[in-house]
């Protein structure tokens, strides 16, 4: 069980880590979008599965109104989080910022 | 288990700082509002990783629960905000 946690939560510290590198290094406001919307939704759910395994070794109410709880997170990013990326490259767009090409400078 | 919990939060931590340079140098206020959001999703499991230190999940797992939404609502809000100004263009 614990191997498994450590696991999940390994995996989930290693997508928030590319993404991460993916906001600093990508050289585009639109490009810089395409991490920070996936890999952060993909760590939320390996983290979260890996908390709620944990949260169950010892079982009883408590730890399922727990683990109810914490599926509700997962759930709410997965719906939030593509909601919020759509809505800042929205505001990108119609303020008029253009998309980078290659050969310019980076910014 | 205690310290594998103690130790990604504190690597977790290291992150947001990393992830904070977006947030003050970015050229427009888009980028901004990304390292913000970057920031906000990884708070979440600092927060349950908190509550399973302290043996008090009971109480975290609202908090985290408030703090998604407030997330979500606060990055939907500048968005639709800066949309109608004109503060989204290059600053440099």
């Amino acid at each position: 069980m614990n191997i498994i946690v450590s696991l999940l939560l390994l995996a989930a510290l290693f997508f928030f880590t590319a993404g991460l590198i993916g906001i600093l290094r990508f050289p585009d406001f639109y490009s810089r979008l395409h991490p920070a919307g996936k890999l952060d939704a993909l760590g939320v759910l390996l983290g979260m599965t890996a908390l709620g395994l944990y949260n169950f070794n010892d079982f009883s109410l408590g730890t399922l109104i727990n683990g109810f709880k914490i599926l509700l997170i997962v759930v709410f990013v997965f719906l939030a989080s593509p909601t919020a990326t759509h809505a800042i490259v929205d505001a990108g767009v119609r303020a008029g910022l253009t998309p980078w090409v290659k050969g310019d400078e980076r910014r | 288990m205690d310290n594998v919990f103690l130790f990604s939060s504190v690597y977790l931590a290291l992150l947001m700082i990393l992830s904070l340079y977006r947030g003050i140098f970015g050229p427009t206020v888009a980028d901004r509002m990304i390292g913000v959001n970057a920031i906000g999703s990884k708070t979440t499991v600092v927060l349950i990783l908190i509550g399973l230190m302290y043996h008090r999940l009971d109480m975290f797992v609202d908090i985290a629960l408030a703090y998604a939404l407030l997330n979500f609502i606060a990055v939907l809000a500048a968005s639709r905000y800066f949309q109608k100004c004109k503060g989204l263009y290059d600053e440099s």
